[in-house]
């Protein structure tokens, strides 16, 4: 994935602009920056869920899968049914090898709202691993997460990096994996006359 | 798609997923309307048929707010929207989903209420056919305004507002060929135009939805 001198909006307002930066297949990628200077619009804009102000994303159709803050559980189901039906529409029929990277087993037939915030993450990651995406484009993927998990996580992006993924994780914390930094700090907008701009219509 | 069909109705089946909310409001409606008219029966067989098609339509829109709001706070629509499915069939398959969990048991329970309100038996299979048409128009408009409203805190009351006047028309021709037919007169007009109403809206909303659904998403 290559990207160049992109520039993303928020809300009306302009974010981060310059953004370049290129991820090679088993790369890991962490973004960093304050709070409010676009981990969060950058990700989005990259997975397609809104349109960039300006720049070039060149990647290949479909590669990135896109892990936000809220972990997309449905609370009534089990953590099963809630996998398979990410699987389902992914076109992946093993979940198996998901629920053990995870350590979700023994949760299998626990309907997600019995579990705990960290579980719930912990679901929320396994089904990264069931999207057969090459790009994972991660959002504070580490929360609410123990030591352990953490841990776990660590061993799924780099057993998805060794398998020739790569991922982009906006994170505050240290991973304990190799990889490289792209700081955003100074990559925060200036004042740029949006007005025209209306993103309903565009 | 399939999937997200199968998972929307167990969704919908689950503690809490207002499977019935509708078909209870239905009763209660018609199960109170007499109280309200008085030992009438003549004037209650007349006015059956706009009851009982006025009843369906409200139990329809109770549970519209909930066919993108749940999955808007939780997640799970940002992650639809990247999946490899088309947001269109996201959005097709929802409505569907809405209509088996709320137009076809109200098709199906509706004959039984109609004993309630003095309907004549010969009307019996015409409110089953007419809704069994009308309903599936009632979803998929309730669909779009789901989609319109999707982003906003406290939404159901826009939602009502925007997709009341755009259930008129099939409330009207729902309502007179239901009339007709009860009557023993020829209604095919009415029921070609509720046909023709669900059919085009089934073939162009989820478009226009997915669309809304995009921009809200930004």
């Amino acid at each position: 994935m290559n990207v160049t001198n992109l520039a993303c909006a928020r809300g009306g307002v302009a974010v981060l602009e310059g953004v370049d930066f290129t991820l090679e297949a088993g790369q890991v990628l962490l973004l960093r920056g304050p709070n409010g200077i676009g981990k969060t619009t950058l990700l989005r804009s990259l997975a397609g869920l809104q349109p960039a102000l300006e720049g070039n994303v060149v990647v290949e159709p479909d590669a990135i899968t896109y892990g936000a803050h809220a972990d997309g559980l449905k609370s009534t189901l089990t953590v099963t049914e809630n996998l398979k039906f990410w699987a389902q529409v992914y076109g992946v029929a093993d979940i198996a090898p998901a629920m053990r990277a995870f350590n979700l087993e023994a949760l299998a037939d626990r309907a997600a709202h019995n579990l705990s915030a960290g579980q719930k993450r912990r679901l929320g990651l396994a089904r990264l691993l069931v999207t057969g995406r090459k790009i994972w484009a991660l959002d504070e993927p580490t929360v609410s997460l123990d030591v352990a998990s953490v841990a776990l996580f660590a061993d799924a992006v780099r057993a998805h990096c060794a398998a020739g993924g790569a991922a982009l994780i906006a994170t505050h914390i240290d991973l304990g994996i190799v990889a490289d930094v792209l700081d955003l700090s100074g990559k925060k907008a200036g004042p740029r006359d949006l007005t025209g701009f209306d993103e309903a219509f565009e | 798609m399939i999937a997200i069909l199968i998972r929307d109705m167990r969704l919908a089946m689950r503690a809490g997923g207002g499977f019935g909310l509708g078909l209870a409001f239905f009763l209660i409606v018609v199960v109170l309307v007499p109280f309200g008219v008085g030992p009438q029966s003549a004037l209650l067989s007349k006015i059956a048929p706009g009851i009982l098609w006025v009843g369906a339509l409200l139990a329809c829109l109770l549970s519209l707010d909930r066919i993108f709001a749940l999955d808007f706070e939780d997640g799970s629509l940002d992650l639809l929207a990247t999946a490899p499915v088309p947001l269109e069939g996201v959005v097709a398959m929802k409505a569907l989903a809405h209509w088996l969990t709320t137009g076809l048991p109200l098709t199906i329970a509706a004959p039984f209420l109609g004993v309630l309100l003095n309907m004549p038996v010969t009307g019996f299979g015409w409110l089953v056919v007419t809704l069994a048409i009308g309903t599936p128009a009632l979803s998929f408009i309730g669909t779009f305004g789901a989609a319109l409203t999707v982003g906003l805190k406290r939404g159901g009351l826009l939602l009502s507002l925007l997709v009341l006047p755009l259930y008129v028309p099939t409330l009207i021709f729902g309502a007179e060929a239901l009339r007709r037919g009860t009557e023993g007169f020829d209604n095919t007009t009415p029921l070609l135009m509720l046909a023709g109403i669900t059919a085009g809206v089934v073939a162009l909303l989820p478009f226009v939805a997915a669309a809304t659904i995009r921009i809200n998403l930004r």
